[in-house]
């Protein structure tokens, strides 16, 4: 494979030329994941808050089937929302499926059980005395959460950003749900399927570098974070 | 018991040079052969049909790697395979003046459809004429799922594009870059037309709410070659194996299993490299 080294430079000229079929892939990819995590995020946070600090019967199931559900493979996610959608499926009259939606849909299932774990473990740590007082202080129950949640918005923001890490670097759900359209519901992973599978190695290159570079710097951030939650 | 133990373990180190001295030079004995070729051979059960028969006549062993044509010959160009069976013409005939390959031979052939909605809201079911149809398709701004991918199927589509003067984009084209089934599958999930092979079609149609709406034109003709990997490029490729592969297919043996082979009673290969008597068993 003399020309692998070709196909590397060929690589970074695609990427520092601003291709743009090769940033619009990038594009596809950040609005996708994006979504998914700005919705879920508020909903599993509260729900990890509700986990962490409302005692209701059948608590310590739920915790722990969250905590398993984080490790869901994302063919499985793919297969699920792929039925649901599918024309005959129950939600098939959406006619969502091949869509930028399917993937959204799609990436939400599988953050959200991370999130909501991550989110969970991250309010436990929190000091419970600062709940207590907030509410010994008259603060409203909403009002309280808002408290503790700064007290550790590190590791929440930690949380987010091991979700969003999780879901734009996966493949699975992204090309049973999106099915890969050019222009479309072409995202990184699914690109660099597709590019290694057409033997078009210097796209593929380009594309995994910028997914390495993004999960590296995203795992830096998160270690700062935690570095940050510790020193509190 | 510490020189025994010495004695025992250079044995085992000089059993394992000899045996890896031997391997090599015994050329004749290497009993795989590594084939690549398209998913259409591979889906549609011809290879689970034609290989095992091959296998009991010569005691090979054939590993198939089924990818798209282009992914292919380029497995051949890098030396990964020992024979590929593809099926575009023009490319087969670059990569043999590439001198990647040699010995290239007809092999068989099949036809491609055009199949789309039942209810056909183009309209193009009336038209014998490709190129027609599918110009049809583009005017009426239809769904069309393209393969994308470089593949054999893909080519042949740009190639009915060329000659129906269109040049396809815009939201009504989508280029999946995926195989067969997810091509057929995708057009039948959002009523779409696409190109397909006849063999993946008949494979899937049953769960497909799709029909037929273009057939028979001869620019649908879908010929299949076969071409060994160049040994002088490659010294540790199994030419032998190809060799031996191409022989058996393209012999009477080979031909005429491909003629008999059927998927829903109908036959999906007609041979080419030799005459067959259907009627001899």
């Amino acid at each position: 494979m003399g020309d692998l080294g070709a196909a590397g430079k060929q690589a970074f000229a695609l990427l520092f030329s601003g291709d743009p079929e090769l940033w619009g892939i990038i594009g596809v990819s950040f609005r996708v994941s994006l979504l998914a995590v700005a919705i879920i995020a508020p909903i599993a946070l509260i729900a990890a808050f509700a986990l962490a600090y409302v005692r209701f019967p059948g608590r310590r199931p739920v915790v722990s089937t969250v905590h398993s559900l984080q490790a869901i493979p994302a063919v499985c996610v793919g297969l699920a929302v792929y039925l649901l959608l599918t024309r005959n499926g129950p939600l098939g009259d959406w006619r969502l499926l091949f869509t930028q939606s399917a993937m959204v849909i799609g990436q939400m299932v599988l953050g959200f059980p991370l999130l909501l774990a991550l989110g969970h473990s991250a309010l436990q740590a929190a000091d419970r005395r600062a709940w207590e007082t907030a509410r010994t202080l008259g603060a409203s129950p909403w009002r309280a959460m808002w408290t503790v949640m700064r007290e550790v918005r590190f590791g929440l923001l930690a949380a987010v950003i091991a979700a969003f890490a999780r879901v734009i670097a996966e493949v699975g759900a992204s090309l049973m749900l999106g099915g890969n359209i050019d222009h479309v519901t072409r995202n990184i992973p699914t690109a660099i399927a597709l590019e290694t599978s057409r033997g078009e190695y210097a796209q593929g290159i380009a594309l995994g570098l910028v997914l390495f570079v993004l999960a590296l710097s995203l795992n830096f951030t998160l270690n700062l974070l935690h570095g940050k939650g510790e020193m509190r | 018991m510490n020189s025994l133990f010495a004695r025992l373990a250079s044995y085992v180190l000089l059993m394992l040079c000899a045996s890896l001295y031997a391997q090599p030079s015994n050329g004749a004995q290497q009993q795989s052969i590594r084939l690549a070729t398209t998913t259409s051979t591979e889906n549609s059960g011809l290879l689970r049909v034609l290989l095992p028969a091959f296998e009991r006549d010569t005691g090979y062993k054939v590993h198939v790697i089924a990818v798209g044509t282009g992914k292919a010959l380029r497995m051949g160009q890098d030396g990964d395979v020992d024979v590929v069976m593809v099926h575009a013409r023009a490319d087969e005939n670059k990569f043999v003046a590439a001198g990647y390959g040699v010995n290239r031979r007809d092999l068989m052939y099949n036809d491609f459809i055009i199949v789309g909605p039942k209810n056909d809201p183009a309209e193009v079911r009336s038209l014998n004429d490709t190129a027609k149809a599918l110009a049809k398709v583009a005017e009426r701004r239809a769904v069309f799922i393209s393969r994308g991918d470089d593949s054999g199927t893909h080519k042949k589509e740009l190639e009915l594009w060329t000659a129906a003067r269109v040049k396809p984009s815009g939201v009504w084209y989508r280029a999946i870059g995926q195989g067969m089934e997810q091509a057929l599958q995708m057009a039948g999930e959002v009523q779409g037309y696409t190109l397909a092979d006849r063999g993946t079609w008949l494979a899937l149609r049953r769960k497909l709410d799709l029909a037929i709406v273009s057939e028979g034109d001869e620019r649908l003709f879908n010929p299949y070659g076969i071409i060994a990997v160049n040994p002088a490029r490659y010294s540790d490729v199994n030419y032998r194996g190809a060799m031996a592969l191409i022989d058996w297919l393209t012999g009477a043996r080979g031909q005429q299993t491909i003629a008999s082979f059927k998927v829903d009673d109908e036959a999906l290969f007609v041979p080419t490299a030799v005459q067959t008597q259907r009627e001899k068993p």
